[in-house]
């Protein structure tokens, strides 16, 4: 059974607050990560590379991985909320234990939080396009989508990480899905090299991951292209959230209430 | 309609834990503008009674009604009219003082004006108004408990739920605790307390139940307690002699034999005391009041509970 309500906005709300006291400081890492890969891949790596093709176009290396800088960054950002940020909220404030003596639910919390999740991975995003635009790699209007898929992605992301909240016993543990789930993705998700240039299976095994799928509609709303890839991968993404939320506070339920 | 009646109304309340039984079957009842007191060693189950009373931990089984509604479907409306501080500090390390109760108060939907009205209120209340942008991190150990009551008040609760309030707190910020309690429960607040000190129960609770794994072993106002369990005065003397516990025994009298320490319970032991003092004393005796810990140690044994 689940019991949310409005409510949860409470909880975002808290989350907020908390934000806009140290906006400055989370601003910065969307700001200057682009700045970083660009000047190293983009303009270090284009001399090698030049041109690719994807999706039949002939396109620059930089535009090529700049939609799946966007795409990493709303994944780590909606990941870390929920998993890091989150666990210390839970078990060392205790948080948690704390808004679940007012007439809050779990349900109610884990949503507010997995929200703001996915909320954070956006406002990193807008952050992000400023300093992509500038570059000119980014189509509009249609760029603007870009900020729904992060909420997409980042809700995605941000209840897989939840999942993992609610069964690690300390924080140390988080490294093992960074390192087992998250870097492999950042290498092997179509990022930095097209799927094409892989064995045929290591290209399937990529479609499994969900990085894949938001690299393809970030790549989709920055150019302004919606083909197969497109639908499939939206597709991919809403599914795959419709499982993982529910999983999340499903989980965090039996955490918390004992 | 006897149980509206009554602010808690808990029978043969159980919680289980996988094969460990926390709670075995309690029934008492709290009834408005009263005290009530939950005592017991540790594990005893008071915490796991209390949190199944704030709808933290479903019951297993028994029925436990709030305001006369059911914990586990009215969940919402009973939590809006209970305020809770909880044993362990879980202020937030993220917000300043202000904005704590503020914030917090928003968990309970309370409007922007009317949530800061009330925690400039209970800053005042609480003797915190001149920390009001401090960080929590910075307050004394006194003043965050402070925040915590004021922040459990917020909501202007039927129901206040102390889970052991005073614990670590100096002398000084104890009393100042107190005296802030006591004012609460002379405008009429009913209040659920559980705590390991027994001058805090004797000085709190109007009445009070003694629990040991997961049972209520006593339960009744606290000088009656004590006047039916140990009596008025209690005479310990160190070092006992032979001679006295034959003499205490063959008297038929109430008492602990510690080895070292021999503690005799009893009503208008003047003539006894005399008697022991100029007779059997060695290293040392005295008399003086019965307490609720007396009772206490008394009912739940002198072994370590860890």
């Amino acid at each position: 059974m689940m019991r949310i309500s409005w409510r949860f906005l409470h909880v975002w709300q808290r989350n907020f607050l908390v934000y806009r006291r140290t906006w400055l400081v989370s601003f910065i890492p969307p700001l200057l990560e682009p700045l970083f890969y660009l000047l190293a891949f983009g303009i270090g790596m284009s001399l090698l590379v030049g041109y690719l093709r994807y999706e039949g176009t002939e396109i620059s290396y930089t535009l090529f991985i700049a939609p799946a800088l966007i795409a990493i960054n709303i994944m780590s950002n909606a990941f870390y909320e929920n998993t890091y940020a989150s666990f210390v909220r839970m078990y060392y404030q205790k948080t948690f234990d704390a808004m679940m003596a007012t007439p809050l639910t779990v349900e109610e919390i884990i949503t507010g939080e997995m929200i703001w999740g996915a909320t954070k991975a956006v406002l990193a995003t807008a952050v992000m396009m400023v300093v992509i635009s500038c570059f000119g790699l980014i189509r509009y209007p249609d760029g603007l989508l870009l900020l729904w898929v992060a909420f997409l992605g980042g809700l995605a992301f941000g209840s897989m990480g939840m999942i993992f909240t609610a069964f690690v016993p300390n924080i140390e543990l988080f490294n093992l899905p960074i390192f087992l789930f998250i870097t492999p993705m950042f290498l092997f998700g179509g990022t930095f090299f097209p799927l094409e240039n892989l064995p045929v299976w290591a290209q399937q095994f990529a479609l499994v991951l969900p990085l894949t799928h938001l690299v393809n509609l970030c790549r989709s709303c920055s150019y302004g292209v919606y083909g197969n890839l497109f639908w499939g991968s939206f597709l991919y993404l809403i599914v795959l959230t419709l499982v993982c939320f529910p999983l999340a506070i499903r989980g965090m339920y039996r955490r918390l209430i004992k | 309609m006897e149980s509206v009646t009554s602010i808690i109304d808990a029978r043969e309340l159980k919680k289980r834990f996988g094969s460990l039984e926390a709670v075995a079957g309690v029934s008492f009842e709290v009834r408005p503008g009263e005290c009530f007191g939950i005592l017991g060693p540790n594990g005893a189950g008071k915490t796991s009674t209390i949190r199944m009373i704030y709808g933290l931990s479903p019951v297993s089984s028994g029925t436990l009604r709030v305001f006369g509604r059911d914990i586990g479907t009215d969940y919402r409306s009973i939590k809006a009219r209970i305020g809770i501080c909880p044993q362990e500090n879980n202020l937030d390390p993220d917000l300043t003082v202000l904005q704590n109760l503020e914030v917090y108060a928003r968990y309970f939907s309370l409007p922007p004006t009317l949530a800061r009205e009330r925690a400039l209120n209970l800053l005042q209340f609480m003797s915190l108004e001149t920390r009001r942008e401090a960080k929590v991190m910075e307050l004394s150990g006194g003043m965050m408990r402070r925040l915590i009551i004021a922040r459990a008040l917020l909501n202007e609760p039927d129901l206040l739920i102390l889970d052991e309030p005073t614990s670590g707190l100096d002398p000084q910020s104890r009393h100042q605790v107190w005296e802030r309690l006591n004012e609460l429960r002379a405008k009429g607040m009913t209040m659920l307390l559980t705590t390991h000190y027994m001058d805090e129960a004797a000085r709190l609770c109007d009445r009070l139940m003694i629990m040991d794994q997961g049972k209520i072993l006593v339960e009744g106002k606290p000088v009656d307690l004590i006047h039916e369990y140990v009596g008025r005065h209690v005479i310990e003397v160190s070092e006992p002699e032979e001679e006295l516990r034959k003499h205490v025994r063959a008297a038929g009298l109430s008492y602990e034999d510690l080895g070292h320490l021999l503690i005799i319970y009893g009503n208008h032991h003047d003539q006894l005391y005399h008697e022991i003092s100029s007779r059997y004393c060695r290293e040392g005796c005295l008399m003086r009041m019965a307490t609720l810990e007396d009772v206490f140690l008394k009912l739940t044994g002198r072994g370590l509970r860890e």
